[in-house]
């Protein structure tokens, strides 16, 4: 691109030279010749400005020297004379060999030249060549130190659009630099049969807080400056408050606008110090008005500097934060109940206040739950020594890397979620990385590259696991797959489902993949713990290329979204994350469908679980159940309930020692009328039922 | 609609460069070669800025400053003047015909279209 300009530059400057030699030969013969003088010193004067600007500083100094001569022989203090000819053409010729590549013996015929030049200055033979180092390119602005509060006063010259200034134009300028309240001045602002309408008589006070300094701001004014009225001055410099801003008259005095005395003598009388100014005609309604834009302004940027001081010193004991989720969960649930007994009497009044709880409660939901949200970095520094030490174990050689650091999650989930990402990390080192001297072999750089991701998705949080190792061998998992019965020799099935039965229990096929043994716990058991975090886990491999680990969690634990359903008498609530419809189920489709537990949704079948059954309810269900269809590692799976009841705000509990190992229940809790609804293990489900099949499936061949 | 911008120098070099920028930038740009011929690419417009050398053949910059501010048409046309460091008093009489503002030469692409900017709003 800028090989363009300098062409151009080129082809232009060699015609300026030209004209310089044609205007100067003429001149040699006509010396008084005005005319002549300014075109020499036009061609000067481009050859140098645009020289500058493509690159060619060693012409642009240069040409300065002879254009400075030149300059003051326009203005008539050295004369023209052959001795000025020559230098000016032997100046044209250097100049033209600069243009095509000067050599280093002409550095000689430069100074020479310029000597020469600067004996014909009058009383200036010895001043040095002071070209100017052309002007920096404006830095990015970066906040430096603490952010400083401004009064800026701008009182335009009347006749300030004559210059094709736009005042308004400054003020978003100014605008950009920080938080910014001006105030127009309109007093001046003659009657309408006075009015100029080509005038300004508007001045603005403008009150900004930035952190980029005085030069950025005077930068804003700088065609302006000259000819307005400008003041800048400090009213709040960013360092420790000390007590509340000064009061409104203590502004105006400070300005200059009223006079102490004043003051006091209007302070004597009280009620409101501004109206009473105002009526006393003191001072405009504006100038107060600007004055007190000023004590709110200020006022403002020190309780934000306060507030921000205060927010980085609070800690709290974490059992404490765990209470108050604790009690705002039971709060959603009273206030469950308070809107369906309000619902319920119809009463006006009370709804209302229900309304107002309801409202509260939630904002109190999302901010108890806020506070627990700890960024995932605490667990990645921790990973950082943990490669270190495992490799060194292991003989590998691996850099960890992590990104999005600042993810915030549930401090449970957090907790939870430290002993799966070990497990992860330690499975990638051990069984994805290869030794050093394999890699090397296989044509990858000597260090392995481990890397940790971490990003909000929605109401979800993602996290990867990702090495540039071995990856795994499809053909290994699948003949282990078909040697245990899971899999047909002959089936067909897509490579993520294949590499899914790594994660399956009793599929610890360690030995046969990698040839390492030492394999504490199995894959399944992480997607167990990822499970239990209602979360899911799925994995993308490549052979020789690397393998990644996909986890998604949800931001919290403490309460969720449900979908709340009954059976008989009894409520249950699904996660609504993995709820995609409910369609209808009649007696007549399941007579179609031959004692199957399938249904056609759509022209597609999707196998169901009845859940009167698996729960052993007994009693005749409704002659139209309901199907309620939830999706999980693009499986499709239905519950048959007996009714869907809606949407349900679910604080989950967990259900005690005695049923910690109920199957298929991951909690309870407590609806608007004190009634417990037990919370649906969909994925469990899904596992025990898919193993009953299969057990089936073995015993009927 | 884009905003039209003229360039008005007698380098053939500073307009493309100007041009370039300024096009890069999202305007439009008409070009003209001093200040007679600035005068005459006036219509029909609209022209939104003009940026011009100080000085040209024929007519100059302040001299085109002065006869578009005496042009009620152009009466609050923003005007950018090219000027060097060294023409401080140039600056001050383009500044009395009623320039806008001013850049010095030399000056880098990016300082062109903050200057633009600001007065462009």
């Amino acid at each position: 691109m800028k090989d363009r300009h300098q062409e151009t530059y080129k082809e232009e400057a060699s015609e300026l030279l030209t004209e310089l030699e044609v205007a100067l030969l003429e001149l040699e013969q006509d010396p008084e010749d005005s005319d002549l003088i300014g075109r020499v010193f036009r061609a000067l004067h481009t050859i140098k400005g645009s020289g500058a600007m493509f690159g060619f500083e060693d012409i642009a100094s240069f040409t300065h020297e002879v254009e400075t001569v030149f300059d003051l022989v326009r203005d008539g203090q050295i004369a023209v004379t052959k001795f000025l000819v020559d230098l000016g053409l032997a100046a044209r010729d250097e100049i033209r060999a600069m243009l095509h590549g000067s050599s280093p013996e002409d550095e000689g015929n430069k100074a020479e030249i310029i000597a020469a030049l600067r004996t014909l200055i009058p009383g200036q033979e010895v001043a040095a060549a002071q070209f100017p180092e052309p002007d920096p390119a404006p830095e990015e602005f970066t906040p430096a130190g603490a952010p400083v509060t401004y009064r800026i006063r701008f009182r335009p010259p009347a006749d300030i659009f004559l210059t094709g200034t736009n005042p308004v134009h400054l003020l978003n300028e100014l605008r950009q630099l920080g938080e910014l309240q001006a105030v127009a001045q309109t007093e001046a602002i003659p009657g309408l049969a006075e009015i100029n309408p080509e005038h300004c008589y508007t001045s603005w006070d403008i009150f900004l807080t930035t952190s980029l300094g005085l030069d950025a701001i005077a930068d804003v004014f700088i065609f302006v400056a000259d000819d307005s009225e400008l003041d800048i001055q400090v009213i709040d410099d960013g360092s420790e408050a000390a007590g509340d801003y000064k009061k409104l008259g203590e502004i105006l005095v400070a300005r200059g606008e009223l006079e102490p005395d004043h003051l006091d003598e209007v302070l004597a009388q009280r009620p409101l110090l501004g109206e009473t100014l105002i009526q006393q005609g003191l001072l405009s309604c504006e100038q107060v008005q600007s004055a007190l834009v000023e004590q709110q302004h200020v006022r403002t940027v020190q309780k934000k500097r306060q507030e921000s001081k205060g927010a980085a010193s609070i800690r709290v004991p974490s059992a404490k934060l765990d209470k108050l989720v604790d009690l705002v969960g039971e709060l959603v649930t009273v206030q469950a109940r308070l809107s369906q007994t309000a619902a319920g009497l119809q009463d006006a009044d009370l709804l209302a206040i229900a309304e107002e709880v309801e409202q509260l409660t939630w904002e109190l939901r999302d901010n108890a739950l806020n506070i627990r949200m700890l960024p995932i970095g605490t667990i990645f520094t921790k990973f950082q020594r943990l490669v270190r030490d495992l490799s060194a174990e292991l003989g590998r050689e691996v850099d960890l890397l992590t990104s999005g650091a600042d993810t915030e999650l549930d401090k449970t989930v957090l907790e939870r979620l430290n002993d799966p990402l070990v497990h992860l990390i330690r499975n990638s080192i051990d069984h994805g990385i290869e030794l050093p001297e394999a890699r090397v072999q296989a044509g990858k750089p000597r260090k392995g590259k481990l890397t940790l991701t971490a990003r909000h998705s929605g109401a979800q949080v993602v996290i990867q696991v990702n090495d540039d190792g071995i990856g795994l061998d499809k053909d290994a998992i699948r003949s282990k797959a078909v040697a245990l019965g899971w899999l047909a020799a002959d089936t067909e099935i897509p490579e993520k489902e294949l590499f899914a039965f790594i994660m399956a229990p009793g599929f610890s096929t360690a030995r046969e993949i990698t040839s390492v043994s030492g394999r504490g716990v199995g894959m399944d058991v992480v997607k167990r713990a990822i499970e239990a975090l209602r979360g899911s886990i799925e994995l993308d491999s490549r052979k020789g290329v690397g393998t990644t680990i996909t986890i998604k969690l949800p931001l919290t634990l403490a309460i969720i979204e449900g979908l709340l359903v009954t059976i008989k008498d009894d409520f249950f609530v699904l996660p609504l994350a993995v709820v995609t419809e409910c369609v209808e189920l009649t007696r007549e489709d399941v007579a179609n469908s031959h004692g199957h537990n399938i249904a056609n949704v759509r022209g597609e079948i999707v196998p169901y679980i009845p859940l009167r059954e698996r729960f052993r309810i007994y009693g005749e269900p409704p002659a139209i159940e309901q199907i309620v269809i939830t999706e999980m590692d693009s499986n499709r799976v239905g519950f048959i309930v007996d009714h869907v009841i809606g949407e349900q705000q679910t604080v989950i509990k967990s259900l005690g020692r005695i049923y910690h190992n109920v199957e298929g229940i991951s909690g309870a809790t407590i609806l608007g009328d004190g009634t417990v609804a037990l919370i649906l293990d969909v994925p469990q489900l899904m596992q025990i039922e898919a193993a009953a099949s299969k057990a089936a499936y073995f015993e009927c061949n | 609609m884009s905003k039209v911008i003229m360039t008005v120098d007698d380098s053939a070099s500073v307009r493309q460069m100007v041009s370039f920028t300024l096009q890069g930038a999202g305007y439009q740009v008409i070009a003209a070669v001093d200040g007679r011929d600035a005068l005459g690419k006036m219509n029909p417009g609209p022209v939104h800025l003009v940026i011009t050398d100080l000085n040209m053949p024929n007519l100059d910059g302040v001299g085109l400053i002065r006869q578009l501010r005496a042009d009620a048409k152009h009466k609050f046309l923003p005007i950018i003047m090219l000027t060097t460091e060294s023409q401080v008093e140039r600056k001050q009489e383009g500044k009395a015909a009623g320039a806008t503002g001013w850049i010095v030469k030399p000056f880098k692409p990016e300082q062109l279209v903050a200057v633009v900017k600001k007065v462009l709003g």
